[in-house]
């Protein structure tokens, strides 16, 4: 199949960036999108060109590397789904995709398509975390947890990190991130005890980076490709005023 | 467990290391319960556990399909709280290039910070590797794209012992490659295999879908191979099973090179909700990626390079025979012998990292004097190698990527080192790595620029993948044997499984290099005090 592609070029944090236009043919409809840009970095190398910045790593959704907006998509215009599991079956032959980094103030864009998460790994250093050290841990079976409290707090760890949530938001707000986390935790007997601490704390890292406020619109959990539910965003307010 | 992972490596691991990793497996899950890792509940609020390949109790303890991504955040979660209470200082985003020596001794390493392209030199008084296992040197594995070996390979080549560098093991639950173009190869998870029934078509070459396959006509090979173990038979002999199939024409799928996981008999017993809430999001994963619905016919998988047995050889102190080189995790060798078991490697890497290495670290740095520091010129010295190696690769201006490369040293690793190994294509394999090597030294291509610069990364590790597959392939030609994931077609026993030779090959092949493709071997012996070997029967 044949694709027509608007890549977003940019060349570092402060460059000024712009849409470059490259035409693919003889593409297989079964590859994934970043397969398809090596497809196309592989030309570009041999033409002595630049290729196109971008990460992945596992290259199956669970590592949140890779997200960039297609046509307006955050991560895909499949539903549920991150970059790199979208693959070409989901565009048109011949469709032309634009395709640029997430954008967010707090996101940098060190290069094309790559941007800077580590504003989230700073929410998470504020109370992201049970304060166990190795060695304290109890016998696991002597805090039972019910079977749907743990299978609630799974829904909210499967987060991935990949800051789809906070592309999406017209304020890009990271609540949804954030929100999961302190859900997470707090759902959990052994993350009870740190909860008001946390949630304040988490709570005020997320404002300093400059992510902005949540007026619960819920385009975040449309977007989330492990389809984490807005319902963690309530949870942390009802935390946060319980604090 | 002890027994079963000493048997499901085929008796090739050290059975002291084993053990100890038995014992400390439920703290381990206490400790990370503790942190907050939401493991399986049953009703009862008590943890929940199911079985996995090659072991017939339930015993593992799991999160969804997504186990090894929660120990993970746990771990990564307790790490940021130590860096930010100022115990840890964290440099993401550096490669290790180099391990600096000393005196002999680990002395620190030389790192690439990745985003600016700056080579930089950490000092230490000792140096933990922790980076992981080199299956994605078969190019398509289900590895992500950044493993790499070069960490060990760089620290092998100024010093470090390299143990049973060819026992990688192929998981039998890949996705099946489905053209040219493919990066890398997606695992569904073992767990699977709990519930589903694998077959391939018993007549060759039959390409009807599979509801039009009569029960009579499907060859539900592993259950009539190893009526005991069934569909849970260890991946080793899982995976060479349906290599078998493929080979003799059973294959199916697309490219005739997969086999069929069916939930069909599983979804008639338990009710599809019942799957669904067992395997949901395995199945939300098989349908992105192939667009096929696993409900309604049976999935396609097909083995795939995914754990590497071998690494940086250790004592039991997890410390390389460099004083002060401590290596965990995949990176090294001693815990899974020629064959891992399920769930075994998440639980050694976090006891060698949360239980082991703190004391044995510790007890090394007892005997240390701390303040010495690398002078001035071996630090010059070590940065003027490092870059220049960077600048060599970036001269050759040729034409091919170093992915091009890679993929091509993937497909001679898949066909002569893979599953099934016989010296004479073996022999070959060994040749054509060296051709390609040359080829690469002449022909590599790699794009201007020393900062963000992914092909420059990629490059350095093809590299190092050329040099470590002539190790690879030499290590899997000297062991005249059978044993789990290597199998030697001369060595199989009348019905086809693996040959072991204890009397001429009970020990652990260690490598030392000596430069330029050379290497010398040393052996440890095995030796078992409370386990009897046997001959491994899963039947
Ligand atoms: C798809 C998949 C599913 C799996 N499922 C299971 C399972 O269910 N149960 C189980 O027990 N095991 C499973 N495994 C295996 C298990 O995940 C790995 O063996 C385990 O994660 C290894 O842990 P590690 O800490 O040793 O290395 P890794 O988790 O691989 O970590 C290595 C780290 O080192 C970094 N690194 C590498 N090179 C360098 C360098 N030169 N400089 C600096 N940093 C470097 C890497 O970026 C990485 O962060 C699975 C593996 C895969 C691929
Ligand atoms: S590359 Fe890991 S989520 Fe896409």
């Amino acid at each position: 199949m044949k694709l027509i592609l608007q890549i977003w070029r940019q060349a570092g944090k402060t460059a000024k960036g712009g849409f470059e236009k490259h035409e693919l043919k003889e593409l297989d409809p079964n590859m994934s999108v970043p397969e398809m840009l090596d497809f196309l970095n592989e030309k570009l190398i041999k033409a002595g060109k630049d290729p196109v910045a971008f990460e992945s790593d596992c290259r199956e959704g669970i590592c949140g590397q890779c997200g960039f907006v297609i046509n307006g998509h955050i991560h895909s215009p499949e539903k549920s789904a991150t970059t790199c599991q979208t693959h070409l079956r989901s565009f048109k032959d011949g469709e032309e995709l634009f395709l640029e980094p997430f954008r967010a103030a707090a996101f940098p864009i060190k290069k094309d398509l790559c941007i800077d998460r580590t504003a989230l790994d700073r929410i998470i250093g504020q109370g992201g975390f049970i304060g166990v050290n190795t060695g304290q841990a109890p016998e696991a079976n002597s805090i039972l947890i019910a079977h749907d409290t743990a299978e609630a707090a799974f829904d909210a760890a499967a987060c991935i990190g990949c800051g789809a949530c906070v592309a999406v938001c017209k304020n890009a707000s990271a609540a949804l991130f954030t929100g999961a986390k302190i859900s997470h935790l707090a759902l959990l007997p052994q993350g009870k005890l740190e909860a008001k601490k946390r949630v304040q704390k988490m709570v005020a890292q997320m404002d300093k980076e400059g992510f902005g406020s949540c007026t619960l619109t819920g385009a975040c959990e449309k977007v989330c490709p492990q389809g984490i539910s807005i319902a963690h965003i309530v949870t942390m307010n009802r935390e946060y005023w319980k604090s | 467990m002890f027994y079963d992972t000493v048997k499901g490596g085929d008796f090739r691991s050290r059975e002291a290391n084993v053990y100890r990793m038995a014992e400390c497996s439920l703290p381990l899950i206490d400790q990370a319960v503790a942190q907050g890792v939401p493991f399986a509940r049953e009703y009862s609020g008590y943890l929940s556990n199911r079985s996995f390949g090659g072991v017939q109790v339930s015993r593992t303890f799991y999160a969804r399909g997504q186990t090894g991504q929660q120990l993970l955040q746990g771990a990564y979660q307790s790490l940021i709280r130590q860096s930010v209470d100022g115990n840890v200082t964290l440099y993401t985003r550096h490669e290790m290039m180099d391990l600096i020596l000393l005196d002999g001794k680990a002395k620190g390493i030389v790192a690439r910070n990745l985003d600016t392209g700056d080579i930089e030199i950490k000092e230490a008084d000792a140096v933990v590797l922790a980076t992981g296992g080199y299956g994605k040197i078969y190019y398509l594995s289900t590895l992500a794209m950044n493993c790499n070996a070069s960490a060990i390979w760089r620290a092998h080549k100024r010093g470090a012992y390299f143990a049973a560098p060819s026992w990688t093991q192929f998981h039998p639950t890949s996705l099946p490659q489905l053209g040219d173009y493919q990066s890398k190869l997606t695992l569904m998870s073992e767990s699977l295999r709990n519930d589903g029934r694998i077959w391939v078509p018993k007549k060759q070459g039959d390409q009807r879908p599979p509801h039009q396959i009569p029960e009579e006509e499907r060859d539900y090979y592993l259950e009539r191979k190893y009526p005991s173990f069934g569909n849970l038979a260890p991946r080793d002999i899982s995976s060479r099973a349906a290599k078998e199939q493929i080979d003799n024409g059973h294959g199916v799928g697309p490219m005739q090179n997969a086999v069929y996981l069916d939930f069909a008999d599983a979804i008639r017993r338990e009710s599809k909700s019942a799957i669904a809430k067992k395997y949901g999001n395995l199945f939300d994963m098989y349908k992105k990626i192939t667009g096929m619905d696993a409900y309604e016919q049976p999935m396609l998988i097909s083995p795939a390079a995914h754990f590497s047995m071998g690494g940086l050889w250790v004592d039991y102190e997890l410390m390389s025979n460099v004083k002060g080189l401590f290596v965990l995790g995949e990176a090294n060798f001693a815990d899974h012998g020629a064959n891992r078991l399920g769930a075994n490697s998440l639980l050694q890497a976090c006891v060698d990292g949360y239980f082991i290495s703190p004391h044995t670290i510790m007890n090394f740095l007892a005997g240390e004097v701390p303040e010495m520091s690398i002078p001035d010129e071996v630090k010059s010295s070590y940065l003027k190698q490092n870059k220049s190696r960077l600048d060599k690769l970036q001269s050759i201006q040729g034409n091919t990527t170093a992915e091009g490369f890679h993929r091509k040293l993937g497909i001679i690793l898949y066909g002569k080192c893979g599953l099934i190994r016989e010296k004479e294509t073996l022999v070959e394999a060994r040749s054509e790595i060296l051709t390609l090597q040359q080829a690469f030294y002449q022909d590599l291509t790699v794009p201007p620029g020393q900062n963000l610069n992914f092909e420059l990364e990629k490059a350095a590790r093809v590299e190092d993948y050329m040099e470590l597959a002539l190790l690879i392939v030499e290590d899997a030609l000297q062991r005249e044997e059978s044993c789990g994931a290597h199998f030697r077609k001369e060595h199989q026993t009348p019905d086809g499984e693996a040959k072991r030779d204890d009397e001429n090959f009970q020990y652990v092949s260690v490598w030392e290099s000596l430069g330029e493709n050379q290497h010398k071997l040393h052996k440890e012996a095995l030796n078992f005090e409370y386990i009897k070997l046997s001959e491994r029967s899963y039947k």
